[in-house]
C-alpha cells in the first residue's frame, strides 16, 4: 500500500500529544520511583527488620468445632484447645543447648529430644517440627515460664476431639484427620489449608460444615528468637455449631455391650419417626486414637484387618437375609391372594424342585403348615411353596417396597444398597433368564438377596407401624453455641404401603407368636417386662449340601450368620430392632437373647429415666 | 524484497540492546526465584525462558524485516487468529490455578491473551491510519473498533484474567485517545465506565472481589491475600539501597512471596538489588518507552505513529501496574512485567512488539 503521510496539522497535532505524553510518563515513573524510595531508604531499615531477624509468621486458630449431644442433652464429642510442642532449629543459636534446657525443665530424657534434633536434620532448618502433641498441663506451664530461656521452642494451640464414648459409637460419629492432597483441591475455596483437620468418615465428615466453625488466626510479628512481638493482624475465630442427635447414649452403650467379643451389627429405630436411637457395628475402633494423630502403623493396622474394624456394618454390611425374609414373602402372598392364611401345605422335612431337593431345617418335617405356623416356627418348606406361586418378580417388587435392595438414604457416606434380584436383573448381570429352580432359595432369603442390617431394622419399623416407610434419620437439630436453633430435622415419610387390612394383622400375630407361643422359633427373646414380636433368621455363608450340619460345628468363617429382628410392644410398638451376629450361628439363640437385653434397656430407660428433669422433653419426643 | 542499505544504517541499536538488557536480567532473576537454598539449584525455568527467548528474537527479527506498511494488510487477519485462538481457550483450554486461560498445543502451551495485547494495536492502528475530523471522533464514529476489542476484553475477562483485560482496555483507550476521540467523548466513556462498575463487580469471581476489597482494606483478609502483598512489601523495602546480593534475598529463598517468577518477580529483583537495581531496570523501561514516544513525534505517517504508540502504551501499562502492584500501590491483579516475567507467550508477543518499534524507528528516515 502508499503510505498515507500526515498532513501538516495533524502532524503538528501528534507532537503535541506526544509532548502530553512525556509529561504523563514522567509522573508516572516518578511516582513509581517514589514509592520505591519510600519502601526501601525510608522505610528500608524497618522491612530489613521485618525480613530478616523477623520473620512475620501466621498463627492459625481452628475455630473450636461443635460438640455432639444425644437425644437427652448427654455429651458425646467434646472439643477441648490441646498444645502442640514446636521447636524451629534456625531460631534458636544453639538447638542443642536449648533442648537440653528444654530436657531439664520437663524432666525428659536428653537423648530422646536431641535424636529428634537429628532425626530432622535433613530438612530446612526454619521448617518446625513437634517435639510433643498434646502436652500435659505441667509441660504447658514449664514452657511458657522458661520462655526466655528456650529460643525457638514455641506452642501450637489444636483444638482436640475427645469421643466420650470411645469406640461404642466410632462407626456413626466417625473420625477426624489430617486433610489429604485431593480433598486440600476440593476444599480450597472454603479455606482448608495443609495439615488442617477434616471429618473423615461418619457424622464427622457429613455435618462437617456445620461441624467445622471458622478458622481465625494471627498475622504475628516475632522476634530473632521466635518470640511473639505483637499482633499485626488477628481474625477472630469463630466455634462450630453443636449437633444433637436421636441417639440414646445409654442404649447405645448397652447395644454396644451386647455385641462386645462379636462381630455384628445392632440398629434401633423408632417405628414412628425412622429416629435411630442406637446403631452399633463391631468390632470397632477408637476415633479418640485418630484425634491424637493415628501412626501410619496404627492406621496400617486397622486398614488390614481381618475383621475390617472399620466397616460400618450396619450400613455397609450386606449379609443375606435368611428367614427374616420370610416376612416380606408372607406379605407378597397375602397382598397378591396367592393363599389364604388358612391356606394348608404339607412340609415332610424336604421338597424336591427339578432335580434339586430343598431341605427343611428341621429334618423330620412341620406337618400341615399354614401361614400363622410357617411364620412361627419358620418351615422353610412352606415358603419354598409361596415362593413358587408368587414367582421371583412379585417377591422382588414387595422387598422392594419395604426398602430393600436401595439405599435407605441415612446421612452417611458409603451406604450399601444390597440386592433383590429378579428376571431382569438376572437377565443384565448374567445374561441368562432367572431359573424356576432359583426362587425356592430366594424365598428363604438366601441366593442373590443381600440386605442391610439397617435396611432390616427399617422394615421391622414399617411392618410394625402399620405400612409407612421412613428414611432412617440420626440428626434431631443443629445450634449454635449460644442456642440459636440453626437447623432442625423431622421424621421423612418415602412411602406409604398401601396394605389390605389383614395382612399385617396376620404378620404381626404370628411375630409375636415367634417369640412368645412356646413353639416359635424366637423364645430366647421372650421377655417379661414387654411382649416382643420378631423374626429369627439364620444366614447360610457356605452351603450345606445334603448335609445337616449343627453351625457350631462348622469353623468360625463358614459358620452361619444370625439374625433377629423385631418390634416392641407387640401392640402399638415403639421401637423396631435388628441384630447380625456374623458367623454366630442360629439366630434364635445367638441374636434372640441380645435383641431382649436391648429391648429391655430401652423400656426400663423410659420407666426411670436417668435424668428426672429430662422427663418432659423424652415424653415430647415419643409423642411425635 | 528489497534490502535498502540506509535501512541497515538506520537500525535501532539502542531499542534492541535496551530489549536484551531486561531479557537477560530477566532471566538472572528466574534462575533467583527458581532456586532452591536447600537442593543448591534452581529449576529449569530460567533456562526455558533462555529458550523462548531464541525463539522471541527469530520472531523479532521477522517483524523488523517486513516494512511496517505492508503490515496493515495483516492486521484483521490477525485479529480473527487471535479471536479464534481465545474463543477454543473457553472451550477447550487447560486450567490453572482456577483460571482457564491456556491452550496445550503439545509442544508448548499458549496463553492467547498475549499475542491479543499486539492484535488490538494492530487493528486499531488499521482502523485509525486516516487522518481524524478536524475536531475530533465522536464516540459514535468509533463503534467499530469498539465491536471487535470488545469481544477480546470479554473473552480474556471470563477465563477469569482480570489482569490483562484491564491491560487490553487500557490499549484501547490509549490509541482511540492517541488517535483523535474528542476528549469530552473520552470522559463520557470513562464516566460509563464507572457507571457500569458495579455490574461488572458481580461478573468477577469471587477472589478477584476479595483482592479488590482487600487492596482497598488490607485489614480484611491478613492470612490469605493480605499476606502476599505485605511479604512483597517487605521483600522490596528490605533491598534498601544495595540490596541483598544475588541469590541472597530471604524472602524469595524462604518462599514467602506468591508467583516469584512470574509476577513477582519486581519484588526478587528488588529484594536482591536494592533501589541502585530498581533504579536501572526502571530505568531501562523508562527509556525505552521515551525513545518510542520520540519514534511517535517523528515517523512519517499515522500508521506508523499509531503502531508505535500501540505498543509503547502495552509497555507502560504493564510495566507501571506491574511495579504499583508489587509495591501496594494497586490491587493485585496479575500482570507480568513484559521481557522480565517467566512466560513463553508474553515473551514472544513482547520481542515481537520490540521489532515493531524498531520497524517503524529504522524506517521513519526512508519513504
Amino acid at each position: 500500500m502508499l503510505p498515507i503521510p500526515f498532513r501538516k496539522e495533524v502532524a503538528s497535532e501528534f507532537r503535541r500529544r506526544t509532548n502530553l505524553l512525556m509529561t504523563v510518563v514522567s509522573i508516572a515513573f516518578l511516582l513509581l520511583i517514589g514509592r520505591l524510595f519510600f519502601l526501601q531508604i525510608i522505610q528500608g531499615e524497618r522491612f530489613t527488620y521485618l525480613a530478616e531477624n523477623n520473620r512475620i509468621r501466621l498463627k492459625k486458630i481452628p475455630g473450636t468445632r461443635g460438640m455432639v449431644f444425644d437425644r437427652k442433652g448427654q455429651l458425646l464429642i467434646d472439643s477441648r484447645p490441646s498444645f502442640d510442642l514446636l521447636f524451629v532449629p534456625e531460631d534458636a543459636q544453639e538447638p542443642e543447648t536449648t533442648l537440653r534446657r528444654l530436657a531439664g525443665f520437663l524432666g525428659r530424657d536428653e537423648g530422646e529430644l536431641l535424636g529428634l534434633l537429628e532425626e530432622n536434620k535433613e530438612r530446612p532448618p526454619f521448617e518446625e517440627m513437634v517435639l510433643g502433641r498434646d502436652i500435659d498441663w505441667r509441660t504447658l506451664v514449664a514452657v511458657e515460664t522458661h520462655q526466655l530461656d528456650l529460643p525457638g521452642v514455641t506452642l501450637r494451640i489444636r483444638p482436640r476431639r475427645s469421643y466420650l464414648l470411645n469406640s461404642m459409637a466410632a462407626h456413626l460419629l466417625g473420625y477426624m484427620g489430617e486433610i489429604g492432597p485431593k480433598q486440600l483441591k476440593a476444599q480450597k475455596e472454603k479455606g482448608y489449608g495443609m495439615g488442617d483437620e477434616i471429618g473423615q468418615f461418619g457424622l464427622e465428615r457429613r455435618w462437617e460444615e456445620l461441624l467445622r466453625g471458622r478458622t481465625g488466626g494471627q498475622q504475628v510479628e516475632v522476634d530473632a528468637l521466635g518470640r511473639r512481638v505483637r499482633v499485626l493482624h488477628e481474625v477472630e475465630d469463630v466455634p462450630g455449631h453443636s449437633v444433637f442427635l436421636t441417639l440414646d447414649r445409654d442404649l447405645q452403650e448397652t447395644a454396644y455391650e451386647a455385641l462386645q467379643g462379636k462381630q455384628g451389627a445392632i440398629v434401633v429405630l423408632e417405628v414412628n419417626s425412622g429416629a435411630i436411637l442406637a446403631s452399633v457395628s463391631t468390632p470397632a475402633f477408637d476415633p479418640n486414637v485418630f484425634a491424637r494423630g493415628v501412626t501410619g502403623e496404627e492406621w496400617r493396622a486397622l486398614g488390614q484387618d481381618r475383621m475390617h474394624p472399620l466397616n460400618n456394618r450396619a450400613i455397609q454390611g450386606q449379609y443375606p437375609p435368611g428367614s427374616t425374609f420370610k416376612i416380606v414373602l408372607a406379605i407378597a402372598a397375602l397382598e397378591e391372594k396367592v393363599i389364604d392364611p388358612d391356606t394348608q401345605l404339607q412340609c415332610r422335612g424336604s421338597m424336591a424342585f427339578g432335580n434339586r431337593v430343598f431341605r427343611d431345617w428341621k429334618k423330620e418335617g412341620h406337618g400341615a403348615v399354614d401361614l400363622h405356623k410357617g411364620i412361627v416356627q419358620s418351615c422353610d418348606v412352606y415358603f419354598y411353596q409361596l415362593g413358587q406361586r408368587i414367582g421371583i418378580d412379585r417377591i422382588a417388587k414387595y422387598a422392594r417396597a419395604l426398602g430393600l435392595g436401595e439405599k435407605t438414604g441415612i446421612a452417611l457416606d458409603d451406604e450399601k444398597p444390597g440386592l433383590i434380584p429378579d428376571t431382569e436383573w438376572k437377565m443384565r448381570r448374567f445374561g441368562q433368564p432367572w431359573f424356576p429352580g432359583e426362587t425356592p432359595s430366594a424365598a428363604i432369603g438366601q441366593g442373590y438377596i443381600t440386605v442391610t442390617p439397617l435396611q432390616m431394622a427399617n422394615l421391622m419399623a414399617t411392618v410394625a407401624n402399620g405400612g409407612t416407610r421412613y428414611r432412617p434419620w440420626f440428626v434431631r437439630r443443629v445450634e449454635s453455641l449460644d442456642g440459636t436453633l440453626i437447623r432442625e430435622y423431622g421424621p421423612e415419610k418415602i412411602r406409604s404401603l398401601e396394605l389390605k387390612e389383614n395382612t399385617l394383622k396376620h404378620v404381626r400375630s404370628a411375630l409375636a407368636d415367634v417369640v412368645n407361643s412356646g413353639s416359635g422359633t424366637g423364645g430366647r427373646a421372650k421377655s417379661n417386662m414387654v411382649v416382643i414380636a420378631g423374626k429369627t433368621g439364620t444366614a447360610q455363608v457356605a452351603e450345606m449340601r445334603g448335609a445337616y450340619v449343627k453351625s457350631e460345628q462348622l469353623s468360625y468363617l463358614v459358620r452361619d450368620h444370625a439374625w433377629f429382628v423385631a418390634y416392641a410392644p407387640a401392640e402399638n410398638p415403639v421401637i423396631a430392632v435388628a441384630i447380625l451376629v456374623e458367623h454366630g450361628g442360629h439366630g434364635g439363640s445367638a441374636a434372640g437373647p441380645l435383641a431382649k437385653k436391648v429391648i429391655e434397656k430401652y423400656f426400663s430407660l423410659q420407666n426411670n429415666p436417668p435424668d428426672s428433669k429430662q422427663a418432659g422433653r423424652q415424653g415430647a419426643i415419643r409423642a411425635n | 524484497m528489497q534490502i535498502d542499505r540506509r535501512l541497515a544504517s538506520h537500525f535501532d541499536w539502542t531499542l534492541l540492546g535496551l530489549a536484551i538488557g531486561l531479557v537477560l536480567l530477566g532471566i538472572l532473576t528466574i534462575y533467583s526465584a527458581t532456586y532452591s537454598v536447600t537442593e543448591k539449584q534452581a529449576s529449569g525455568l530460567a533456562t526455558k525462558q533462555f529458550y523462548w527467548f531464541i525463539v522471541g528474537m527469530v520472531a523479532m527479527l521477522g517483524a523488523v524485516t517486513v516494512d511496517y506498511h505492508h503490515l496493515d494488510r495483516l492486521a484483521y487477519p490477525f485479529y480473527g487468529v487471535v479471536l479464534f485462538l481465545l474463543l477454543l481457550v473457553l472451550f477447550i483450554g487447560s486450567v490453572g490455578g482456577g483460571s482457564q486461560r491456556w491452550l496445550n498445543l503439545g509442544f508448548f502451551i499458549l496463553q492467547p491473551s498475549e499475542p491479543a495485547k499486539l492484535a488490538i494495536v494492530l487493528a486499531l492502528t488499521k482502523y485509525l491510519q486516516y487522518d481524524e475530523p478536524p475536531d475530533g471522533y465522536r464516540l459514535r464514529d468509533l463503534w467499530a473498533p469498539f465491536l471487535f476489542v470488545a469481544p477480546l476484553i470479554l473473552l480474556t475477562l471470563v477465563q477469569p484474567d482480570l489482569g490483562t483485560a484491564i491491560v487490553l482496555s487500557l490499549i484501547f483507550l490509549s490509541i482511540t485517545l492517541m488517535g483523535g476521540l474528542r476528549l469530552r467523548s473520552f470522559l463520557y466513556l470513562a464516566a460509563t465506565g464507572v457507571a457500569l462498575m458495579p455490574i461488572a463487580w458481580h461478573f468477577l469471581k469471587s477472589y478477584q472481589q476479595k483482592r479488590i476489597l482487600i487492596f482497598l482494606n488490607p485489614d480484611l483478609d491478613p492470612l490469605g491475600a493480605g499476606y502476599h502483598v505485605i511479604q512483597s512489601k517487605i521483600a522490596v523495602g528490605s533491598g534498601r539501597l544495595l540490596g541483598k546480593g544475588y541469590l541472597h534475598g530471604t524472602q524469595n529463598q524462604l518462599d514467602f512471596l506468591p508467583a516469584q517468577h512470574t509476577d513477582f518477580i519486581f519484588s526478587v529483583f528488588a529484594e536482591e538489588w536494592g533501589l541502585l537495581g530498581c533504579l536501572i531496570l526502571v530505568g531501562l523501561y523508562l527509556t525505552l518507552i521515551v525513545l518510542s514516544l520520540r519514534v511517535v513525534a517523528r515517523a512519517k505517517d499515522r500508521f506508523g505513529s499509531l503502531l508505535v504508540f500501540g505498543v509503547l502504551a502495552i509497555f507502560f501499562w504493564q510495566v507501571t501496574i506491574n511495579v504499583a502492584m508489587v509495591t501496594g500501590l494497586m490491587p493485585v491483579v496479575g500482570i507480568p512485567l513484559p521481557l522480565l516475567s517467566y512466560g513463553g507467550s508474553s515473551m514472544v508477543s513482547m520481542m515481537v512488539a520490540v521489532g515493531l518499534l524498531m520497524n517503524v524507528s529504522m524506517r521513519r528516515f526512508t519513504f
